[in-house]
């Protein structure tokens, strides 16, 4: 029978299957934070449990830490990082701890270290878990109670979840990036669209996306409410993939290649679900509400609540505009900013960032405005740097910082006060995300890099522009 | 996780589709790395103002729902993070069971994990049921694991559907691991059948 993507790894998982129960799926690889595992490491102390296979699983500190370069201060955040260097040499697992020169966001250095790659199951206590389905993998957010089953049996208790293809339709414009199109795809679809399934990207815009922007797009299916994302692995993955520090050598890479170019959906097999995204007429996404769906066109206005029939839908916008402290029916070019963030798990990247440095290049950040970048990684962070991209921004009044979550969340110091409007290439607008009262715009590391320049959103494609890097 | 059977109690309505685990727990609280006492920080940010004072507009705030062991809310309760807290959150405010039209996917896993019991109905249903509700002097309600069935304080009642197997677990507060690992000889098969070249250990770090 004709199969999916996502049919060939799950039916490669399944340990056991018993009717009226869920599979017992085999996890591949297990990566490892601060925040969601120190009660999962003291749930199997308290039960005298061993973790199974230290040998596929991989810590880092990312959530929590500084990246002013200077020593945790925050006396709870400090526990924290220490749990986590307690408990990993405690049951065998590596851990990529601050200074170890390789740390970065778990959802960067999976893939960059070449343990990410097609085929495999990946988890994290981390709903951005599905970025790594760029690679053809089944990578999916899992609690704290499943952190700890993973631990002690290498095997999750799963349904399976239904497929969905999200056919990427047209020719993407120029200028127009991957946040773009899965910002889009979220609107359209909405928060809740993909609730239940795993999501296959396909489309010549997909196929033509480097593996940091098939990153991007996998990152954001959580936003859609999907349980993970997945593009089907092909030359611009193998290439990417190629002596990475992990990745198979000679033979053994010969050997994967032959088995991962089987990764694929056959023609005719079936999804659940088909939805098609257009994307010849898309436009620079700028959300303007308290969740990823509430996006609109840089072109366009801020939407009006007087326009909308449904009760529930009215309140929900009434509510946003008011958060947002916005006006119905604004121009999105009006919004004014008062930071920008450029990082994250969804965008940032290498190319991310030589994209925000190509657009900020020779000019400065407009007054009042607080711009940082904060590569993803340790390695990004230096690749940037023997790339002059650190002058770029430095030069243009960025802060260049330190490898982590940062303001993505604000678990460390850095967030929004309240009242405090960003311009931010991460992937959650929801209230408070990046500080109590904070607000947040989600775009593009180029329509960001611009709104710092500008003070407000601009439309990217008017500006003129050369790439770095 | 603790086994449930049934619960009743006072029902508290937050009447908004798509909340996320942000709201239900914010940031600022998830650095704790104790399993219990995470009920005070449930919906910090909605529950206080910047001083601490309760917002009188938050509608657990209202007395009618004070004490309420069933929450209702709209549709994609749960959405976002993966934060297990969320849930940890809920239970520890006092809720034993979340009544909604959907859930997100990773935040209903999370809720059966520790036997906060989420029960999904058909929006329609969801609505009446928290049209009834007396916002003045409170309503209580029973829910029942068992049964599958909820009933309003003037006797009505509606049924729901539960994951069987789930539904066992918690009615049992049996432990997961447990119950994976009466299957070791599965996993150490799949594994011998399934060598990987994955090998965390031989990177150098
Ligand atoms: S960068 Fe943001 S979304 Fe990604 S793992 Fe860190 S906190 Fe989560």
């Amino acid at each position: 029978m004709a199969q999916t993507l996502f049919d060939r790894v799950w039916e490669r998982h399944v340990v056991r299957e018993e009717p009226g129960e869920p599979a017992l799926i085999y996890i591949d690889l297990h990566l490892l934070h601060e925040v969601t595992s120190p009660q999962a490491y003291e749930g199997l102390r308290l039960a005298g449990r061993k973790l199974r296979r230290p040998d596929r699983s991989i810590a880092t500190m990312d959530h929590n830490v500084p990246t002013d370069g200077g020593p945790v201060t925050d006396p709870l955040a400090k526990t924290q990082l220490d749990a986590l260097a307690a408990n990993c040499p405690a049951f065998g697992v590596p851990l990529y701890a601050t200074g170890s020169g390789r740390e970065g966001i778990v959802h960067v250095i999976g893939p960059e270290l070449g343990l990410t790659r097609p085929g495999i199951t990946i988890v994290c206590g981390d709903s951005h878990t599905s970025t790594h389905g760029a690679f053809g993998a089944l990578a999916f957010g899992i609690g704290t109670s499943e952190v700890e089953h993973v631990m002690a049996t290498q095997c999750l208790q799963q349904r399976r979840p239904k497929t969905m293809r999200m056919h990427f339709e047209g020719t993407l414009p120029p200028g127009i990036t991957a946040k773009d199109c899965i910002l889009g795809a979220i609107g359209q679809i909405g928060v809740a669209g993909g609730v239940g399934h795993v999501i296959e990207y396909t489309g010549d815009a997909i196929e033509a996306f480097t593996m940091e922007q098939r990153m991007t797009v996998c990152n954001m299916s959580i936003e859609a409410g999907a349980r993970a994302g997945m593009i089907a692995p092909d030359d611009t993955t193998f290439a990417y993939l190629e002596n990475r520090p992990a990745s198979p050598q000679g033979a053994e890479w010969e050997a994967a290649l032959d088995e991962w170019r089987q990764l694929r959906t056959d023609d005719g097999a079936e999804f659940a679900t088909e939805v098609v995204v257009n994307v010849d007429d898309l436009v620079p996404q700028v959300t303007w509400g308290t969740n990823p769906g509430m996006v609109a066109p840089v072109t366009a206005n801020v939407p009006d609540p007087a326009d909308i029939t449904d009760d529930e839908e009215r309140q929900s916008l009434e509510r946003a505009l008011e958060y947002m402290g916005l006006q119905a029916g604004m121009a999105v070019r009006d919004i004014e900013i008062d930071r920008v963030f450029i990082g994250s798990c969804t965008n940032s990247r290498i190319e991310d960032l030589r994209a925000a440095a190509s657009v900020v290049k020779g000019h400065k950040v407009s007054d009042g405005v607080h711009a940082m970048v904060v590569p993803g990684s340790v390695p990004i962070k230096l690749q940037a740097e023997s790339e002059g991209l650190d002058k770029l921004f430095t030069e243009a009044g960025f802060e260049w910082r330190e490898a982590g979550c940062s303001m993505c969340l604000g678990m460390n110091p850095d967030i929004l006060q309240p009242g405090e409007r960003s311009a931010s290439t991460s992937n959650r607008n929801f209230e408070g995300r990046q500080g109590r009262g904070g607000r947040t715009h989600l775009v593009s590391p180029e329509m960001a890099a611009a709104a710092a320049v500008a003070g407000h959103f601009v439309d990217v494609r008017e500006l003129s522009y050369e790439p770095v890097g | 996780m603790e086994a449930f059977t049934r619960t009743t109690g006072r029902v508290a309505v937050i009447d908004r589709p798509d909340i996320d685990t942000d709201q239900v727990i914010p940031k600022q609280f998830l650095k704790r790395i104790e399993r219990t006492g995470w009920g005070e920080f449930l919906f910090w940010d909605w529950r206080l103002d910047q001083d601490g004072n309760p917002r009188p507009d938050f509608e657990l705030n209202n007395p009618a729902f004070a004490d309420a062991k069933i929450l209702m809310a709209g549709r994609n309760f749960g959405c976002g993070s993966s934060r297990e807290h969320a849930p940890w959150a809920i239970q520890g405010y006092g809720f034993d069971v979340v009544i909604a039209p959907s859930f997100a996917d990773i935040f209903r896993s999370n809720c059966m994990k520790v036997g906060l019991v989420p029960v999904e109905l058909p929006e329609e249903r969801v609505r009446a049921l928290m049209d009834a509700v007396d916002t003045e002097n409170g309503s209580e309600m029973t829910v029942d694991l068992e049964a599958l069935t909820i009933t309003g304080a003037d006797g009505s009642t509606v049924e729901f559907e539960f994951d069987a197997f789930r539904r066992n677990c918690i009615l049992n507060g049996l432990d997961d691991i447990a119950l994976t690992l009466k299957h070791e000889a599965a996993i150490t098969e799949y594994e011998r059948a399934n060598p990987s070249r994955i090998d965390t250990l031989a990177l150098e770090h």
